[in-house]
């Protein structure tokens, strides 16, 4: 075993860490020669631990108990009807026959005009044009009603997010004690991948549309609390003094001040809820929830990519509408403060006609068929027909004229970086494994990290799914190495470039707001279901967010730091290898941490396109009523990889910063 | 011509105490830090700051401080940064809670009072202007100075009339439905000037209220002070770190050092009689003839003086004083409550004015 003493790490420190480092993967490559293939404690797909057994009796159980219980019908049942009542009612109203009817009582004609209003209401001319040739056009792909459950399902679980998590937000905005209680929770909400809440959830919650709302109200409560006390928060202590000293009460204080003040920053939360909440919508169809996710999840299970992408489509429109909408009612809460009198009034008429041809429309879209079925062949729609063919077609040209080249590039991969990676992760004995990761966190993260990452480790032992994990956890690193070379190189590249910034980062702020899901698809098409098609959907996942940070964090490098290396003769190169990245350390540090959140939370889900190991798990867990509990440990396992991979990295970036400080002091 | 550092039209502050001063402190302390309570009284407070930090981890921005305010008297006090003078103007309004001593408001215990006696008092007795102004970015200007009146209870037509009133009152006629952020620095220290009068307050606490402000708007801004202080006559504690806005505005000034209280006195007090090296410092380059008052270079009466010459009074400033005395050919008389209380000849003027010279 490769268990460093505290001396020798104490005595090693001096040497620079990479070295160490260096020196701790190079003991791992010799002593796995001679050990690989032993005790990786292997499993194969129809296995099971006692573990899982246990899980798939506490299932049983749970399901048995059900009516009788206590516990289900004074808690979990009450949670599940109130949002089951709601869902339902919102579904009756635009998506699903109700009252008798065969339509919902919303026809298209007055979901297409009221949506238009309301984006007019809450933002601009611009995005209610938008939204409406948005809504047109999920009837035009054939995808009305799936498009409208997704929306109801969206919007119930934003309405509750929004219901507690604003006050909440608030609250925790003025205490600091609730806020200390809160943070590591939504921390712990925010890493862990969105894909396993959903087989615990069920258990309790059943499958079905209730239960794709809860998962999503979970997954989208974070950001609105979380950005709600931030802008709280940070309201300018001047504003909030000069109210007390008027004699302000803490209420009329928070009415008149810190609310108002703060409301932008709110919106902006109200805004990454329903994002996230669109994203967790489409992902629960895993669970039974209906929608454009249901269309997707099968098309990609059948390797239909035209279908695949037309769905993928409706959900990218819907996606970007929504964003448009929100942000543009961000911006028109400074806006609306200066409208002049005319302006308002301008604004009032426009309201009003809007309003009036909203109520013309929903009579219209009650009354009449026309108005209330979207027009156009049922199933295809006039355009998605088409759409899905044309992306059939070019996925088989590419795959068949451009195999060459895509082939060419999954095998560089693979055979350069994954296999060899995985050969080393997956085959070398689990305590071998285990040694070394201790011993890489504490280089990189200092001693108090070692116990998290021992019980991390020892758990993942007891899921009963060490290689399954160490497979995934293969993928995850190749994903991202890729993710943070595309980072850093970008990232530099802004950092340094105003031009290349305000050219690169709308793309990337409108690659954020896409649902995880719908990487999958061009992918799929371009590289066949592999688990490469998983790599590279996270890759492209990921990179945003790890290229904003790391070109914030250069960005963020003082002028007069650069000024002076550049005045005192060093090259481009210099500047940024000796400067800038040094300086931009911490935020590289960031982006490789949310990088590889990101990535896990992807490569899970790419178990749906034959990335195999534990998403696949996840997944099968969700299908096939014996291998539940081996689903759920999957689960967990991700959840303990993502601890692990945040916990560390979190840490060294701390670690990090701690250094820069002293560095500064001294 | 310069502008004078005294201002002639100042309003004298009532020299005639009828009932309890408007701001009576003594023996205020404010302590930063862990257990700040447990400090004021033992050896520990008697440190110097530095070693107070180091052994307790506290700061103690105020140290027994004790002063009075007279009615409608400007009350200035000054200091370097961090001597303590933003933490020792909130002890008076209770934004921040003092840790010992007593702050009387016309004779009423602030530190005695409950959170809806101290609310009552924030609303009608005083008012605070700020050195980063604190408007709502998200009000207009008429809004914004309505908004104490709004917090008060006051009737949307009633406050928007007042504020109105107070708006033509500070000079921003015509602003009201401008956004503070488009107007200059100077306009939003009106409008946080005109807030703060807005509520008819009878004392008007300023935290460097001109610190932000360019130094022509800043002289500009003192002139509105000194004009408002004659309109309206209201009590002023002003807070600042620039002498020259010490001495134009101050009937009298506290210099803080340390968060201790080094001296207390008129302007002409301060500039002729520095309490110690860390004052002298302070006032080595105010040209004295725009501050001391004869009575600072005049010598005693002798049995030989001619006393034919011109008389003048003991508060006459020096510069003022120039002429009369060079072009008599006796020394002048200088006066006080009709009593001859000394001369002044041409060398003693003379000695102020080259002592200026660089
Ligand atoms: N809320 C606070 N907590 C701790 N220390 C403070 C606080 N406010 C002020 N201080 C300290 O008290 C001292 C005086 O500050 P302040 O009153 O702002 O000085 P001034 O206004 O004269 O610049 C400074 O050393 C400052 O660091
Ligand atoms: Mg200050």
């Amino acid at each position: 075993m490769t268990t460093l003493s505290a001396g020798a790490v104490r005595r090693a420190a001096r040497l620079p860490r990479s070295w160490l480092f260096g020196g701790v993967v190079a003991v791992w490559v010799l002593l796995w020669i001679p050990l690989h293939g032993q005790d990786t404690l292997a499993l194969s797909t129809s296995e099971l631990t006692s573990l899982h057994e246990r899980l798939n009796d506490l299932r049983d159980a749970i399901n048995n108990t059900r009516g009788s219980s206590p516990v289900f019908s004074a808690f979990f049942d009450v949670i599940r009807e109130a949002v089951d009542a709601l869902t339902v009612f919102l579904q009756s109203l635009i998506s699903q026959p109700a009252y008798g009817r065969p339509v919902p009582l919303i026809g298209w004609l007055g979901v297409v005009v009221v949506a238009t209003l309301a984006a007019y209401a809450a933002g601009n001319l611009r995005v209610a044009v938008l939204t409406a040739a948005g809504f047109t056009s999920f009837g035009l792909l054939g995808y009305w009603q799936q498009s409208m459950d997704t929306l109801a399902l969206t919007v119930a679980a934003v309405l509750i997010c929004l219901v507690i998590g604003i006050p909440l937000g608030i609250w925790a905005g003025l205490s600091d004690r609730l806020h200390r209680v809160l943070t590591p929770v939504l921390d712990f909400m925010q890493t862990m991948p969105t894909f396993v809440y959903l087989a615990p959830l069920t258990l309790f919650f059943l499958i079905g549309p209730a239960s794709g709302v809860i998962a999503t109200l979970i997954y989208a409560m974070p950001p609105v609390i979380r950005i709600t006390a931030h802008g709280i928060r940070t309201v300018a202590f001047s504003s909030v003094e000069a109210g007390t000293s008027l004699g302000a009460t803490k209420w009329q204080l928070l009415r008149t001040v810190r609310v108002p003040l703060a409301k932008r920053t709110i919106v902006l939360g109200v805004n990454q809820t329903v994002m996230c909440a669109l994203s967790m919508v489409t992902i629960a169809a895993l669970i039974d929830a209906p929608g454009l996710g249901q269309v997707v999840l099968r098309a990609l299970q059948t390797l239909d990519v035209g279908t695949a992408f037309r769905a993928g489509l409706a959900i990218v429109i819907m996606a970007i509408v929504l964003d448009r909408v929100t942000t543009a009612a961000r911006d028109r809460v400074e806006a609306r403060y200066r409208l002049g009198p005319k302006a308002r009034g301008r604004r009032r008429i426009v309201l009003a006609g809007l309003g009036v041809a909203a109520a013309v429309a929903l009579y219209l879209s009650y009354t009449y068929v026309w108005a209330a079925f979207f027009p156009g062949p049922a199933g295809t729609g006039v355009v998605g027909g088409q759409v899905a063919a044309g992306v059939t077609d070019a996925s088989d040209w590419v795959q068949l004229h451009l195999g060459a080249v895509t082939d060419a590039i999954r095998n560089a991969i693979s055979y350069g970086l994954l296999n060899p990676l995985q050969a080393l992760i997956a085959q070398s004995p689990w305590y071998l494994v285990s040694a070394v990761v201790l011993a890489l966190a504490w280089i990189v993260a200092g001693p108090r990290i070692v116990p998290t990452v021992a019980v991390c480790l020892g758990l993942l032992v007891a899921t009963g799914l060490w290689q399954e994990a160490m497979v995934t956890l293969a993928a995850t690193l190749v994903a991202t190495v890729i993710v943070m070379a595309l980072g850093i190189a970008v990232g530099v590249w802004m950092g340094r470039s105003d031009r290349a910034d305000a050219l690169i980062r709308p793309t990337l702020d409108a690659a954020q707001v896409m649902p995880a899901f719908v990487y999958l698809v061009p992918f799929l098409g371009l590289f066949g279901a592999s688990r490469f098609t998983a790599i590279v959907a996270a890759v492209v996942f990921a990179a945003p967010v790890a290229i904003k940070l790391v070109a914030d964090g250069v960005r963020g490098v003082p002028a007069t730091v650069v000024e002076a290396a550049t005045s005192s003769g060093s090259s481009a190169w210099q500047v940024v290898t000796k400067v800038q990245l040094p300086l931009a350390r911490q935020s590289v540090t960031l982006a490789a941490n949310q990088g590889l959140i990101y990535v896990l939370s992807m490569v899970v889900v790419g178990g749906l396109v034959g990335a195999g190991a534990l998403g696949y798990l996840v997944v099968a867990g969700f299908s096939q009523s014996d291998l539940y509990g081996k689903g759920l440990a999957a689960g967990v396992a991700v959840v303990l990889l993502g601890v692990l991979l945040d916990r560390t990295t979190q840490a060294a970036a701390r670690r990090m910063d701690a250094g820069t400080r002293r560095g500064r002091d001294q | 011509m310069p502008e004078p550092l005294i201002s002639a039209e100042r309003v004298p502050a009532a020299t005639v105490q009828d009932g309890p001063p408007a701001l009576a402190v003594s023996k205020l302390w404010k302590v930063f830090g862990p257990r700040a309570d447990k400090i004021v009284g033992t050896p520990l407070a008697e440190l110097p700051r530095p070693e107070l930090l180091e052994r307790t981890g506290c700061v103690a921005a105020v140290r027994d401080i004790s002063f009075t305010v007279a009615p409608t008297e400007v009350f200035v006090v000054m200091g370097l940064s961090g001597s303590g003078k933003s933490t020792l103007v909130r002890c008076l309004t209770r934004l921040v809670e003092p840790t010992s001593g007593d702050v009387l408001i016309e004779g009423e215990d602030l530190r005695a009072a409950d959170q809806r006696r101290l609310r009552e008092l924030r609303r009608h007795r005083f008012a605070m202007v700020f050195q980063h102004f604190g408007l709502l970015p998200h009000r207009r200007v008429l809004d914004n100075v309505a908004y104490g009146l709004e917090i008060r209870g006051v009737a949307k037509a009633e406050r928007l009339r007042r504020a109105g009133e107070v708006l033509d009152l500070v000079g921003l006629s015509g602003y009201a439905d401008h956004f503070p952020d488009q107007l200059s620095g100077g306009m939003q220290q009106r409008v946080g000037l005109g807030r703060a009068l807005a509520v008819d307050p009878r004392i008007l606490f300023f935290d460097e209220p001109f610190s932000a402000l360019d130094p022509l708007i800043r002289r500009d801004m003192q002139n509105e002070v000194l004009r408002l202080h004659h309109e309206v006559g209201k009590t002023m504690v002003f807070i600042t770190h620039d002498l020259h806005e010490a001495l134009r505005l101050g009937d009298r000034i506290l210099i803080m050092r340390d968060g201790a209280a080094v001296q207390i006195g008129r302007p002409d007090e301060v500039v002729g009689a520095p309490a110690d090296d860390y004052v002298r410092d302070f006032v080595a380059d105010v040209p004295k003839s725009h501050v001391l008052t004869i009575r600072w270079v005049m010598r005693p009466v002798r049995a030989d003086d001619p006393l034919d010459g011109p008389e003048l009074g003991a508060d006459v400033v020096v510069r003022d004083a120039v002429r009369a005395v060079l072009s008599s050919a006796a020394p002048v008389k200088v006066v006080h409550d009709g009593e001859l209380v000394g001369m002044v000849d041409d060398e003693a003027i003379l000695r102020v004015i080259v002592a200026e010279e660089p």
